[in-house]
C-alpha cells in the first residue's frame, strides 16, 4: 500500500478534490449561480427586460412599499411562533414518549407519521379540519357546544394566520420533538438520577438537568424551522390572509408579474429574505459551535 | 455534548433510584394519556377526514358522518380532464430523475465527507449545507432567467436540476453519516483477495449501507415529490405536477376532489412510513432526516 501510495501521489491528492467536485458543483452553480443571478437582477441588471444600469432602485422600492414592513412583521411572527410553540409541545412530548409503558412503541410511530408527509398535505387537512363548516365544527354541533358554522373560530385566512400555524406545526412539533428524543436517548437517566439523589425535586430536575442537556441540540433545530418556516411559500398562500402575506409570497407575486421590469423588485425582497436566512445561517454555526465546545 | 464522565452505575443505588422514580410516575400519567390522546388524534383525524370526504356525495352540515356516499370525486380524478395522471406521471419522472442525479453527485462527496478528514472540510461543509437554510425559492427565481436561455424551463430535467438544490445537501448530508459509521477496512480485504472495485462495491460496500442508501433516496425523492413553487416557477405552468393539480382545489375548489388528490399526493410519504415502520417504534430516529420534506 505504501509503495502504491508513493507512486501515485497526485491522485492520491486528487482524490477527494474529485469526490466532491460533483455535489460542489450542483450546488456553486445553480445555488450559488441562482443567488449571484438574482443579485444582479435586484440591482437593476437585467439585459432581457432591456435593464443594464446598476442601481440600489429596486431595493428602495421593495422596502418603502408599504406592504414590506407589514409582510416581513407577519413572516417574522408566524416563523417565531411556530418554533417557539413546536419546541414547547416537542419536548413534552419527548419527555413522554422517551418512558416506556403500554402503547409507548406504537405512540411514538404515530408521533412521527407527519415526517414524510408534504406540507400541503397538511394544510389540506387543516382545512378539512379547521373551515367553518369542517368536521371539528360539525363535533362541536353534534355535542351541541355551538349552532351554526359561524359559531365556530374563524382560523383560516384569519389575521393571526393561525391556520398557517397549525399546518407548519403539525410537521415540526414531530422534527423538533425526534431531535430532543435523540438527545434524551444519548445523554440516558444518569443525571437526572443523581439529582434525585442528591434531594432535586421533579420540577428542579425538569429546569436544571434536562432542559440544559437538550438545548444546546436543539436550538440549531430552531434555526431549521425558523428559517424554513420563514421561506415556505405554499402553506401562507393558501391559509393566510391576501393581506398582509408573508415576505416569500409578496417576491414571488412582484416576480410573476406579466411585465418583465417588476422582477427586480421581486428579486430585491426575494434578496432580502436571504440576506435574513444567510445571517440565521452565521448565528446556526456559532452555536453549533459554541453547543460543541461546552 | 458533555464530556463530564457518566457517574458509575452500581447496581444496588441504581435499582432503589428507579424504584423511588416509580410511585412518581404514575402521579403524571395523567399528563402521559393526553400527549397520546393528542397524538393520536392529531394524525388519524386528519386521515379519517380525507378518506370520508373523498368519497362522500352530500355532506350536509351539522352532519358528522356524509348523508350520501359516491364515487364522484374519485371518477373526476381519474378522468383524463384533470390532469391527475397526467402531473402523476411528470411528479414521478422528475423525482426519480431528481433521486438518480442527486445519488450520482451526492455520493462520492458524502464518503469524501464521512470518511476524510482533509484540509477545508468545514468550508466545504458549509457551502454543502446552505441550501438547507437559505431558500431555494430564491437561487430558483434567479436562476430562472438562465433556464429560459438555455431551453431548461418547462422541461423534466430543468425542474429536477432547481429540485437537486435543497435535495442534495440532504442526501449528502444522510449519506455522510451513514459512511461515517462505516469502516472500509472490508474493502480492504476483499481488495487484497482479487476482488475488482466493481465486485468490491457490490459485494461489500453496498450491503453494507444499503439501509442508509435506501433512506437517503426515499428522503430526497419526498422531497423533490413535495416542491410547489421552484416547479411552478421552472415549469412555467406548462409543466404540471400533482401539487400543482391539487393546490386550485385546496383554496375555493371542490372539496371532495381536493381530498381524493391530496390522498394520491401522501401515497408515497405512506410507503416511506411502512417501509421504514420496523425502526420506527425502536427508538430509531431514522426518520428525523424526512422532516424537512
Amino acid at each position: 500500500m505504501t509503495l502504491e501510495r508513493r507512486q501515485t501521489p497526485l491522485r492520491e491528492r486528487l482524490k477527494i478534490p474529485l469526490m466532491l467536485t460533483p455535489a460542489m458543483a450542483v450546488i456553486l452553480l445553480l445555488f450559488l449561480g441562482g443567488l449571484v443571478a438574482g443579485l444582479m437582477q435586484s440591482l437593476g441588471y437585467f439585459p432581457a427586460a432591456g435593464l443594464t444600469e446598476f442601481t440600489f432602485r429596486h431595493y428602495v422600492d421593495a422596502v418603502t412599499d408599504r406592504n414590506f414592513l407589514v409582510s416581513l412583521w407577519t413572516t417574522f411572527r408566524i416563523a417565531f411562533s411556530v418554533t417557539l410553540l413546536s419546541t414547547v409541545f416537542a419536548v413534552g412530548a419527548a419527555l413522554v414518549l422517551r418512558q416506556r409503558f403500554p402503547g409507548s412503541r406504537l405512540a411514538t410511530f404515530l408521533f412521527q407519521i407527519p415526517l414524510p408527509v408534504p406540507h400541503l398535505v397538511a394544510a389540506s387537512a387543516v382545512i378539512l379540519l379547521f373551515a367553518q363548516s369542517g368536521l371539528l365544527s360539525r363535533i362541536g354541533a353534534a355535542l351541541g357546544l355551538i349552532n351554526a358554522p359561524g359559531d365556530f373560530p374563524a382560523i383560516l385566512y384569519d389575521n393571526a394566520s393561525i391556520g398557517v400555524m397549525l399546518s407548519f406545526m403539525w410537521k415540526e412539533i414531530p422534527f423538533v420533538g425526534l431531535v430532543v428524543l435523540a438527545i434524551l436517548q444519548s445523554v440516558g437517566p444518569q443525571y437526572e438520577e443523581l439529582a434525585q439523589t442528591l434531594g432535586a425535586t421533579k420540577r428542579q430536575r425538569l429546569v436544571h438537568v434536562l432542559l440544559p442537556l437538550i438545548m444546546p441540540g436543539v436550538v440549531s433545530t430552531w434555526i431549521i424551522v425558523f428559517a424554513f418556516t420563514f421561506a415556505n411559500f405554499e402553506i401562507p398562500l393558501l391559509l393566510g390572509q391576501s393581506f398582509p402575506t408573508t415576505l416569500p409570497v409578496q417576491a414571488f407575486r412582484e416576480f410573476q408579474r406579466p411585465e418583465l421590469t417588476s422582477r427586480p423588485k421581486g428579486m430585491a425582497i426575494a434578496i432580502v429574505l436571504a440576506v435574513i436566512t444567510v445571517l440565521l445561517l452565521i448565528a446556526y454555526r456559532r452555536l453549533a459551535r459554541y453547543s460543541r465546545s461546552t | 455534548m458533555t464530556s463530564t464522565p457518566t457517574p458509575g452505575p452500581a447496581p444496588g443505588p441504581d435499582q432503589a433510584v428507579s424504584e423511588r422514580l416509580l410511585p412518581e410516575r404514575r402521579q403524571i400519567n395523567w399528563l402521559r394519556w393526553a400527549t397520546v390522546t393528542i397524538i393520536v388524534v392529531s394524525v388519524v383525524l386528519p386521515g379519517v377526514s380525507l378518506l370520508l370526504r373523498s368519497f362522500a356525495f352530500r355532506w350536509h352540515y351539522p352532519d358528522v358522518v356524509p348523508g350520501e356516499w359516491g364515487l364522484d370525486a374519485w371518477t373526476y380524478t381519474i378522468d383524463d380532464t384533470s390532469r391527475v395522471f397526467e402531473s402523476l406521471g411528470n411528479s414521478l419522472r422528475i423525482a426519480l430523475l431528481t433521486t438518480t442525479l442527486a445519488l450520482l453527485v451526492g455520493m462520492p462527496a458524502a464518503r469524501a465527507l464521512g470518511q476524510h478528514q482533509f484540509r477545508g472540510k468545514r468550508i466545504v461543509e458549509w457551502i454543502l449545507m446552505m441550501p438547507i437554510i437559505v431558500p431555494a425559492l430564491v437561487a430558483a427565481m434567479g436562476i430562472h432567467i438562465v433556464f429560459i436561455r438555455l431551453g431548461l424551463t418547462a422541461t423534466v430535467l430543468g425542474v429536477s436540476l432547481v429540485h437537486l438544490i435543497p435535495a442534495t445537501p440532504y442526501f449528502v448530508l444522510v449519506m455522510s453519516s451513514v459512511f461515517a459509521n462505516y469502516s472500509p477496512a472490508l474493502e480492504e480485504t476483499a481488495r487484497t483477495l482479487g476482488a475488482n472495485k466493481i465486485r468490491v462495491f457490490r459485494y461489500v460496500t453496498l450491503p453494507a449501507i444499503s439501509s442508509g442508501l435506501l433512506v437517503a433516496c426515499l428522503f430526497t425523492f419526498l422531497i423533490s415529490w413535495s416542491q410547489y413553487v421552484t416547479t411552478v416557477l421552472i415549469g412555467s405552468g406548462i409543466l404540471i405536477t400533482l401539487p400543482m393539480v391539487l393546490f386550485p382545489f385546496l383554496g375555493q375548489g371542490n372539496a371532495a376532489v381536493a381530498a381524493s388528490i391530496t390522498l394520491i399526493f401522501v401515497a408515497p410519504a405512506v410507503m416511506v412510513l411502512i417501509l421504514t415502520s420496523r425502526s420506527l417504534g425502536r427508538g430509531s430516529t431514522v426518520m428525523g432526516g424526512f422532516g424537512k420534506v
